[in-house]
């Protein structure tokens, strides 16, 4: 007897799609179309490293409830790939839906008895309709999302209104398209029930929220957050930054009068190269910034050392890949936390933030600048693959037109005029924050000379022991200062309510608020913390110290973070307990779950046999 | 420790058009072995600036690592400096100059700076065709860890350090500069002060990547007999392409040159180079004479100095970019920030 799958507006999806063949532009108007429907989505590439040729699945969660985390088990597979057929209906959860093209015969052994079959023949349809070769390739897509409108009930109209927003000015390609969603749905409609059983219905639940890829919102944030000079070196799955910078700046950046560009980015070669012009750009007063992944930051450590000693302010955002060295490149984890938090030889630690929405994103992209300005040192924002290139449903972009960028202390002519001697490392306010002068600034005053090696408070060049530990031990003061700067971590209940705790970071959030609704069901209640930044606060200390056990969930073998946290806070490491995910996907709420609840019950049967003996 | 010069100056000093005596452009005391080519090159180099009437702080001083490297805090004290990391000058000098174009960038390398650890960023900033001024102190070996063979070391050459000859290839930087399409190519040979000079103010002049390769001798561990980068070696073996003036803009021209044997080149600025051509079959604008001349020399055993190529029409990073003409490092919120309008409708785009 086959199991009979019933949803409304609660499933998962995944398409199964040949690398190249023009499939992500099809799957995007799904998930949008769904989106626009009111309906919270979850969208995500799992995607091979590969141009052209290779499997490629997108996989969209549909969850009225607001869970945007990824879900395991799949509701129905749209598999448009004969490559990965076996694996892909194998993927299926029972009583689920696979859906192929019939255009050749499905082989027998590809029969399961427990999942439904839906054969829709993608390839006949579009060679009958269309001539030319790249063309059927290209609409077969849209036929399949024209069928699966029909499937599980999307409203065709919202889907044609996409087309028609997409090309607003090639009005000649939307009968076509719209013929291929046609020849997909009334074929649908023909031979088969519909809408299924498990189907999508109209809702009010996304609010004014936007769908927009963690990548993109960076782009945003740093050209929001004053950034002129890009430095990079193209590796995935930081790539798209710079590109959606790029494109940004061309729309938002031309002076008006000259059509000249207020940016400048330069493509180097090598991530060492890439740093070196952020560090230069940095130090001669410009706002800059790089995006790389794991393997840059190895190479761009040197430099970073040389930014914290030297003190100068850039820019890094890191969209974390699986690692080690190539690792998983197309994958997702969070694995460069100690890479990051203490990059470089000798005694170095970096500020670094910790954005879970492409909404943080955006902030904290925009925010690192003034960060990296007061604090003069190098400021890192740890994103991944999964919330950097898959679109996220998350709340508008926001930005006060009030705000003055901070630029930190730096002193200008009529200053340096005023001063009898200037010291460029002399802590005048005790914040262990010094005063910065720009090249080009006064005639005769204020000039330094800028070195990696020891120097005294003005910038000479000593190897005096003493003096080299006043310099270490004033730049360890700013990392002081700085716990009350970088945002605080936020809470998820107004007073404490449990002796346990747990405690997530990055885009491990979605999944850790899904289990913790889950395990409430269950009766087990969790104080939560989310962090969001690198030096901790107070408050983060406070929690920790707070909770007699905290469930650490992060996406990387070593548990990174909670070592961290050992580290930085002298914690008990028995009480910080490892929720650990690190196969290159997203993390779930099942997952989490399991891992406390198994925990829960060693820790149970622990304490009953202590009792016992 | 860094040595400082006393900052008391004699009234009586000549000033240039912007005010400032040529003891206004040195800087501490050198902390380089006596005799030192370097050194040399930093007079030089504060000679050019004097000279030039260069603001101190219109110009940003970069190095990386080694001796060489540490010669920017012995001239322009009132110059920003930077000795950043061993082989990355190039990208540093690239980032600081797209951060602000109105400044003069001069950046100081070495050959195991530039030929070996920093061979890629070198390349790089000559495609680029970055605005600046890239002088390398060329010794042909590592003096701060004791005199080993660089890149740059000649075939055959013995230093006092490795006492048996190089066995490898020399890396030409000027060549290589040449074949990588650098728009000013020069050698010169630090105890050359009248040829120096001049280069290092059309260097300066230049719109666009001005490298100059200047042999300077190191005299603790490659100054003795059978090394190809000593005093006496180089003075033996030593070629000019051309006498060389520096006429800077607007200034009158009053140097008379044999009819003939003379080329005027003029730089973007309106600047004019006279060159007194030494060498036969070579024109300072033509990469092919300039390649086929060093070929000869090389041929020849010489060490052929002076201007070797220039493209007078350089166009240099910034306007093959497209950047804006004010500094970008001047730009504020109110120009860089689009505003909440303009992000309002970005939203309504991911809707």
């Amino acid at each position: 007897m086959m199991k009979e799958l019933s949803t409304v507006n609660d499933m998962v999806i995944r398409f199964a799609n040949v690398n190249g063949t023009g499939s992500a532009s099809a799957n995007d108007i799904f998930s949008k179309a769904i989106f626009r429907m009111g309906i919270p989505v979850s969208p995500k590439n799992i995607f091979p490293s590969n141009i052209q040729g290779l499997p490629t699945w997108y996989e969209v969660r549909i969850n009225e409830d607001g869970y945007l985390g990824r879900r395991a088990g799949i509701d129905m597979l749209v598999g448009v790939n004969p490559q990965s057929q076996v694996k892909d209906i194998a993927s299926v959860r029972p009583g689920g839906y696979y859906l192929y093209d019939s255009t050749k015969k499905l082989h027998a052994e590809y029969i399961r008895e427990d999942i439904h079959y839906i054969g829709i023949p993608m390839m006949q349809l579009s060679m009958d309709n269309y001539e030319i070769p790249r063309m059927q390739q290209l609409f077969k897509n849209m036929i399949y999302v024209g069928t699966m409108a029909a499937l599980i009930d999307i409203e065709m109209e919202v889907i044609k209104n996409i087309i028609r927003e997409q090309f607003p000015t090639k009005e000649k390609l939307w009968p076509p398209n719209f013929k291929a969603l046609d020849l997909g749905y009334d074929f649908a409609k023909a031979n088969y029930t519909c809408p299924l059983h498990i189907r999508v219905e109209r809702r009010d639940k996304v609010g004014d929220s936007i769908l927009i890829e963690g990548n993109n919102a960076t782009a945003l944030g740093a050209i929001y957050g004053g950034a002129t000079v890009a430095g990079w070196y193209p590796i995935t799955p930081s790539t798209s930054v710079v590109k959606a910078f790029e494109t940004y700046c061309k729309k938002l950046r031309k002076d008006p009068k000259t059509g000249k560009n207020n940016y400048a980015i330069v493509q180097a070669e090598d991530e060492l190269a890439a740093m070196g012009m952020v560090i230069g750009a940095a130090w001669n007063g410009a706002r800059a910034f790089t995006a790389t992944s794991g393997p840059g930051v190895s190479l761009m450590s040197e430099f970073i050392g040389l930014a914290y000693f030297a003190e100068i302010p850039v820019v890094l955002y890191n969209i974390q890949r699986g690692g080690p060295s190539t690792g998983m490149p197309t994958r997702t984890q969070q694995p460069d936390i100690f890479s990051a938090a203490y990059a470089s030889h000798g005694d170095t630690k970096h500020i670094l933030l910790f954005p879970s929405t492409p909404t943080e994103c955006f902030e904290m992209a925009a925010e690192c600048f003034d960060l990296a300005d007061r604090f003069q040192t190098p400021v890192i924002m740890m994103s991944d693959l999964d919330l950097g290139m898959n679109s996220h449903m998350t709340a508008p972009l926001k930005w006060d037109d009030n705000k003055k960028y901070d630029l930190g202390k730096v002193l200008s002519a009529d200053e340096l005029e005023k001063m009898a001697k200037y010291g460029r490392y002399l802590d005048v306010d005790g914040d262990g924050i010094c005063y910065r002068t720009i090249p080009g600034t006064h005639p005769t005053k204020g000039s330094f000379f800028t070195r990696g090696t020891s120097r005294d408070e003005y910038a000479k060049y000593t190897e005096d022991g003493s003096v080299y530990v006043q310099v270490v031990d004033r730049i360890a003061k700013k990392w002081e200062t700085a716990k009350q700067y970088v945002p605080a971590p936020e809470f998820y209940q107004k007073e404490k309510r449990s002796n346990k705790g747990i405690l997530f970071f990055g885009t491990s959030t979605y999944a850790a608020i899904e289990a913790m609704d889950l395990l409430t069901k269950e009766g087990i209640v969790f104080d939560a913390m989310r962090i969001k930044a690198l030096p901790f606060n107070q408050s983060v200390e406070d929690f920790i110290e707070q909770h007699e056990a905290i469930f650490v969930v992060e996406q990387n073998r070593d548990a990174q973070f909670r070592s961290v946290i050992i580290n930085e806070l002298e914690t008990n490491p028995k009480k910080l307990i490892k929720v650990l995910n690190y196969d290159g996907s997203p993390i779930t709420a099942d997952t989490i779950m399991e891992k406390i609840k198994a925990s829960l019950e060693i820790s149970q049967k622990n304490s009953v046999s202590n009792k016992m003996s | 420790m860094t040595y400082v010069k006393p900052t008391f100056r004699h009234p009586g000093l000549k000033k240039n058009k912007v005010g400032f005596t040529k003891a206004d452009y040195q800087g501490a005391i050198s902390t380089l072995c006596a005799g030192c080519g370097h050194d040399s090159i930093s007079g030089a180099i504060v000679q050019a600036c004097y000279e030039l009437s260069v603001e101190p702080h219109k110009l940003a001083k970069i190095s990386g690592i080694g001796c060489s490297s540490k010669t920017p805090t012995y001239f322009l004290s009132n110059s920003h400096g930077f000795n950043s990391v061993h082989g990355r000058m190039p990208s540093v000098t690239t980032g600081a100059n797209m951060a602000n174009r109105d400044l003069i960038f001069l950046g100081v390398s070495g050959d195991g700076d530039t030929a070996s650890i920093g061979m890629g960023q070198f390349c790089h900033a000559v495609r680029r065709n970055l605005n600046m001024v890239y002088i390398v102190m060329n010794n042909g070996c590592y003096g701060l860890t004791k005199g080993q063979d660089s890149a740059t070391a000649d075939f055959g050459s013995v230093s006092k350090a490795g006492k048996t000859p190089t066995t490898f290839q020399a890396i030409d930087l000027a060549g290589l500069a040449l074949e990588l399409g650098a728009t000013f190519v020069a050698r010169s040979f630090s105890g050359d002060k009248t040829q120096l000079v001049p280069l290092i103010k059309a260097g300066m002049s230049h719109p666009g990547f001005a490298f100059i390769d200047c042999i300077s001798p190191c005299v603790t561990f490659n100054n003795n007999k059978g090394s190809t980068k000593a005093y006496d070696y180089v003075r033996e073996h030593i070629e000019s392409t051309s006498s060389l003036d520096f006429v800077p803009f607007q200034e009158e021209i009053n140097v008379e040159y044999v009819e003939g044997s003379s080329t005027d080149v003029t730089l973007h600025d309106g600047s004019k180079m006279h060159l007194s051509k030494l060498s036969p079959n070579w024109n300072p604008t033509d990469r092919n004479s300039a390649v086929n001349r060093m070929q000869v020399a090389k041929t020849n055993g010489e060490v052929l100095t002076g201007l070797l190529y220039i493209d007078p029409e350089s166009t240099e990073l910034h306007d093959l970019m497209g950047t804006t003409d004010v500094p970008l490092n001047t730009l504020r919120e109110d120009v860089l920030c689009p505003g909440s309008e303009a992000l309002e409708k970005i939203n309504a785009s991911f809707r």
